[in-house]
């Protein structure tokens, strides 16, 4: 039988298989991922990676409103959905493009929302993943409602629901953890704790001795992980998903990780940190240390990165391609989908619309 | 400083400073405001002039934020608190209507709350999903709560000063696609308060009513129809609450024809119930049934659509139209 402490606390340090250079730190209570699955993890680091980045040229380019990019918080990302089993759904943010994209939603329908053409691009049923959520810490409570109907209808299904540090501090947040610990909701909190929450830095936002340790109070436990460790995110949300699964309730899991780059294109960073900071970070890279770790273990060798690269290239190509192309969204669509069934007065304003539209043509 | 050229983001920036200078126990907090200044910047280098004890970061909570704004005027501050943008107030939504808003009416008088809760408001700017929003019909159905929007430059000014001077809670709405339109101003000039409305255009035929984002809308339509031989008067509401229906009433029974023209969904909203009192007040000196010019009865749409949603000269110039012309 374990304390109160014992269950409830998290590892007095983030929990780490790999360190930035690769090398293999055994830990007492969280095992080494498969070898094949690490060498997929690898490959999904790098499309990741290639998506931010190509995300960030077309914002610059003007075909996508904004973009916040999580370069550096790749394996958070990835990690979140490799865990998931094919029936679990996943509650991202606007700032999981690589999550939903991991998840099997196509990248450009991932990206319709940032793009500006509507709301959510992708069905939420098709791939089990909830519309990207904006305000914030909303979606925890719904990832706990769609985990209770889960239970009610017999299911086995885990949600994954992702937030990020400063998002800990509205009340939704205190709300959702709280009613998935009554209802024991199979649910997965995962806090990527990426230290700043636009300009405000982590201290800011609580004093708690870390995200971690937020459960305690509602009788959630608790761990962290090293937010650039793939392996070690693996096994530490592996763990978790098959504790809710079991039954065991949910568990809240804070990922240390850094934003490397600004908040969204619109966000000036040099305002409010100083740019020594992130250069440590850009060392601490998710992609370098599985890399390396990879490849002294002989499971990755030049020939399978070109691979992996090239890949990783189709896939930023498509995407290129995908958002170029000038859309029109048909402007019926605004009062298409408000109602099941179309009021008098919302028939009355599309026919207002469409007659000025033809009379624009004409 | 006389005479010079300001944005609205600058003069509102200033009203701020001015104030902070003026009265010490006024405060500055929400998110982003410090360092960064804010998304808008409309707080910028206020933590540099006053210290991080009067303008400050706090944790990223909107109810909290408006709450200890309630504790802080209970306790003789002046907070002045900013949402970060307009749909991103809703979490404070409790603490607005079912304190801020009840406050002196509860307490008998006793407890007073003079606060402003500053946001950035409507859209206009291409922003994704709850970035834009026209939330003005919430605050202003809500009884105890004082509800402004400028539309110029000056205004911006003025009434941000006013609003702190206030000694009840004010809803300060900036219209945020206004944010960076310029005018050469001279901040010392005293523009009329809270609660006044002002002719921006003299007019004979039709009087166009519109308020904060909508304004320079509705002076653009002015402009075409007066080239088209057709003399539109507008009017800037300026305060939404309390209401200036002096004003609005006396230039409507001037021309006898009006439109009111909002980016807010029509239904229930701000424009029905000033169309509702101009013609409960009106009704004898009306040639024709007062016409809308609103957004649509939908959420805010996505950056590509946004244009159908926003009220534009034509569709203006073609309800003046519609206004029973004798010789049409
Ligand atoms: C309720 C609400 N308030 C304010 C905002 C504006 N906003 C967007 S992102 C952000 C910072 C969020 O920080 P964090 O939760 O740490 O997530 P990160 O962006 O770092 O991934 C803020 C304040 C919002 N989206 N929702």
């Amino acid at each position: 039988m374990t304390t109160v402490e014992e269950h409830l606390l998290p590892s007095a340090e983030p929990v780490r298989l790999l360190d930035e250079h690769g090398v293999r730190h055994v830990h007492p209570r969280y095992p080494m991922p498969a070898a094949d699955v690490l060498v997929d993890g690898y490959a999904q680091l790098v499309t990741g990676r290639r998506i931010n980045d190509q995300a960030g040229a077309l914002v610059r380019q003007g075909r996508l409103a904004v973009y916040p990019s999580s370069h550096g918080q790749e394996a958070c990302q990835l990690a979140a959905t490799m865990v998931l089993a094919e029936d679990d759904w996943l509650f991202p943010t606007y700032r999981d493009t690589v999550s939903i994209v991991s998840r099997g939603v196509d990248p450009v329908e991932t990206l319709t929302l940032l793009r500006g053409d509507w709301h959510s691009g992708y069905d939420p049923y098709a791939h089990k993943v909830a519309p990207q959520a904006t305000p914030l810490a909303t979606q925890l409570i719904h990832a706990v409602g769609v985990a209770h109907a889960a239970r009610l209808k017999g299911e086995d299904t885990v949600v994954m629901a992702l937030c990020g540090d400063g998002a800990t501090s509205e009340g939704d947040f205190h709300e959702a953890v709280n009613f998935a610990a009554v209802f024991k909701a199979p649910v997965v909190f995962f806090i990527q704790n990426n230290e700043y929450a636009i300009s405000v830095p982590l201290a800011r936002q609580t004093v708690a001795p870390s995200l971690a340790h937020k459960g305690i109070g509602y009788g959630v436990p608790g761990e962290r992980a090293d937010g650039n460790d793939l392996a070690g995110l693996l096994a530490v949300l592996g763990e978790a998903v098959r504790r809710a699964r079991a039954g065991e309730g949910p568990q809240l899991v804070e990922a240390h990780t850094y934003r490397v780059q600004a908040h969204t294109n619109a966000d000036d960073a040099a305002r409010y940190r100083d740019e020594a900071e992130v250069k440590p970070w850009l060392e601490r890279d998710p992609i370098k240390r599985l890399d390396a770790y990879l490849t002294a273990e002989g499971l990755l060798d030049d020939q399978r990165k070109q691979e992996v690269a090239e890949a990783a290239g189709r896939v930023a190509e498509e995407l290129r391609v995908g958002l170029m192309a000038d859309v029109s969204p048909d402007p019926a669509e605004l009062f298409r989908h408000l109602y099941a069934t179309p009021t008098p007065q919302l028939r009355e304003q599309a026919a207002f619309l469409q007659d000025e539209l033809d009379r624009e043509e004409a | 400083m006389t005479h010079a050229k300001l944005s609205m983001g600058q003069a509102l920036n200033q009203a701020l400073r001015d104030a902070m200078r003026a009265d010490d126990t006024v405060l500055m907090f929400g998110e982003d405001v410090g360092a960064l200044g804010g998304v808008f910047r409309i707080t910028d280098g206020l933590t540099a002039e006053f210290g991080e004890d009067r303008c400050f970061d706090t944790p990223l909570a909107e109810s909290g934020i408006v709450g200890m704004a309630v504790g802080l005027a209970m306790n003789g501050m002046r907070p002045v608190v900013e949402m970060q943008f307009d749909a991103f107030g809703y979490p404070a939504f409790e603490q607005v209507v079912s304190h801020v808003a009840k406050m002196r009416n509860r307490t008998r008088g006793r407890v007073t709350l003079p606060l402003v809760i500053r946001m950035p408001y409507a859209g206009g700017i291409g922003g994704v999903e709850h970035h834009c929003d026209s939330s003005e019909s919430y605050y202003a159905h809500t009884p105890g709560l004082t509800v402004v929007a400028p539309a110029t430059v000056a205004d911006a000014y003025t009434l941000l000063r006013r609003a702190i001077e206030y000694p009840d809670p004010v809803i300060f709405l900036e219209p945020k696609k206004l944010y960076w339109a310029k005018d050469e101003v001279d901040l010392t000039e005293d523009q009329p308060g809270i609660g006044t409305a002002v002719v921006r255009r003299e007019g004979t035929d039709a009087t166009l009513i519109a308020y904060g984002p909508a304004v320079p809308i509705a002076l653009e339509a002015a402009e075409v129809a007066a080239a088209e031989g057709r003399q539109l008067q507008v009017v800037d509401l300026r305060s939404i609450v309390p209401f200036d229906d002096e004003t609005v009433c006396a230039a409507v029974r001037s021309t006898g024809r009006a439109v009111v023209v909002a980016e807010a969904s029509g239904f229930a909203s701000v424009s029905s119930e000033i169309v509702a009192r101009v013609t409960e007040r009106c009704f004898h000196s009306l040639a024709a049934p007062i016409r809308r010019v609103t957004g649509f009865d939908i959420p805010y749409p996505p950056p590509h659509l946004e244009r159908h949603q926003l009220p534009s000269v034509n569709r203006i110039l073609d309800a003046v139209d519609d206004l029973q012309w004798e010789d049409a």
